[in-house]
């Protein structure tokens, strides 16, 4: 399958890049890693009759932590946050994410800002960046502005950034003591879309949970946070009960669509489990564990 | 709808071509430079047949425009084989069977090189993950794992011998 007609340009700067958007606004797409526009080109349900192609910005690819939070630049890489050893040792629910992102084959390609613009509440960034409370940073012809995760993604495939925006960073707090987080999800196989997958972060207080935050993957039309669950969780001591509790609500408030990977109920279900298991990792890393 | 010239250096070869902007790499290395040995699986960036090197990290052919490779090192299978001696990991394929229909074995060495070159000595499971973009629908991929194992070592030991 051979995707559409398209006119091309690379651009080396973000400044050229803002500008051919500006200029092509609502014609063109920005082509970051290419592991989902691709695929929807070859299948023309994406045809875009302009591609910018980005790959050459490598000012955009870091990941190192910045004053109270960790930086990491739209082009980076998937693979790189394997690598990472910040990321490893500091944030192991975006590490646990970052391993199970695809194949190893399309991280060597995907990039994290495309992730997250792409927009798909299939995609495991999502999850994980609503989790940690991130904030993404896009720049356009007026400017840098910054927009909270909470109020970036708008609809399916749909982010709050204007047509002429570009992502070009991703900021996660820094974890707090006492905070742990972890990603579980469930998929067929490796390389497929999770059947559900859920991000969580907390904090403890002694033994009880001071703050949370969950995300969904794939059980949503929007990527969703699980706030009754997260309600569930605040304020309570970490027991048996309160885990199935949120794990009950997030079964609850998510809203997935029967398809091949299984039906409403199951997702459901499945969902209940993931968030119980990541609360159970989360917890154990609050403590000290891995 | 311009066409555009790229250069790249495809097996330590410099070629200049002029491509279409929406060619794949794949077809580009396969119909404009007839090695035919990467293959083309799914067509929907599942399988791993087209995986080749691109500067060094193994990625899918399919899932990548050929104008994006312009100054790229692109390595094939077709690479591999110096001499009229096959490589280590060709030479594993053969002698612990890590093949049956044939299909995703240039893709599967392709990656298997990519992470060899990152982590010369894998663990099964490191092989495992490493090959997990790659689909075999033949061998149960116990045959491949062995095949890698055997290139691992021998490629250590020569690197030993040295």
């Amino acid at each position: 399958m051979i995707p559409g007609v398209f006119d091309y340009h690379s651009p080396n700067s973000l400044d050229e890049a803002i500008s051919l958007l500006k200029q092509h606004s609502g014609d063109a797409k920005i082509l970051a890693g290419g592991q989902s526009l691709i695929p929807a080109m070859r299948f023309r349900l994406a045809v875009p009759s302009i591609l910018i192609d980005i790959n050459r910005l490598n000012d955009l690819r870091y990941v190192e932590e910045r004053g109270d939070h960790l930086a990491i630049g739209a082009m980076t890489r998937e693979h790189t946050l394997e690598d990472s050893p910040v990321v490893r040792s500091s944030y192991p629910l975006l590490y646990d994410t970052a391993v199970v992102i695809a194949d190893p084959l399309v991280r060597n390609q995907a990039t994290v800002g495309g992730n997250i613009a792409h927009a798909d509440p299939a995609n495991d960034h999502p999850a994980t960046m609503l989790a940690y409370d991130a904030t993404v940073v896009a720049k356009g012809p007026g400017g840098e502005r910054t927009i909270a995760i909470d109020d970036f993604f708008t609809g399916l495939f749909e982010n709050a950034m204007g047509e002429d925006e570009i992502l070009t960073e991703i900021r996660i707090p820094k974890p707090s003591a006492g905070s742990g987080g972890a990603y579980t999800k469930f998929e067929r196989k490796v390389g497929d879309y999770a059947i559900s997958a859920a991000a969580v972060q907390l904090r403890l207080s002694g033994d009880t949970i001071a703050e949370a935050r969950i995300g969904l993957t794939n059980v949503s039309a929007v990527p969703i946070r699980a706030k009754s669950a997260e309600g569930a969780l605040v304020g309570k001591a970490v027991t048996p009960e309160t885990i199935e509790a949120a794990g009950q609500a997030a079964a609850a408030e998510c809203d997935p669509s029967p398809d091949l990977r299984g039906s409403v109920d199951y997702k459901r279900d499945v969902t209940r489990v993931m968030v119980k298991r990541s609360i159970e990792k989360a917890v154990a890393r609050a403590k000290g564990g891995k | 709808m311009s066409d555009h010239e790229i250069t790249l250096t495809i097996n330590g070869e410099s070629v200049t071509r002029s491509v279409e902007a929406r060619t794949l790499l794949v077809h580009f290395i396969r119909e404009d430079l007839s090695l035919t040995g990467t293959h083309i699986g799914c067509d929907t960036t599942s399988c791993g047949a087209c995986t080749v090197l691109v500067n060094g990290k193994p990625v899918k052919s399919c899932t990548m425009f050929a104008v994006q490779a312009e100054g790229a090192e692109v390595e094939t299978i077709e690479s591999l084989a110096a001499a009229g001696k096959l490589h280590p990991l060709q030479e594993g394929f053969w002698e612990k069977h890590g093949l049956q229909c044939g299909y995703c074995t240039p893709g599967m060495i392709m990656s298997a090189k990519g992470f060899l070159a990152q982590n010369p000595n894998p663990t099964e499971d490191e092989i495992r993950h490493g090959i997990s973009g790659n689909l075999c629908r033949c061998t149960g991929y116990n045959k491949i794992v062995e095949a890698i194992q055997y290139a691992a070592e021998k490629l250590q030991a020569a690197e030993g011998g040295e």
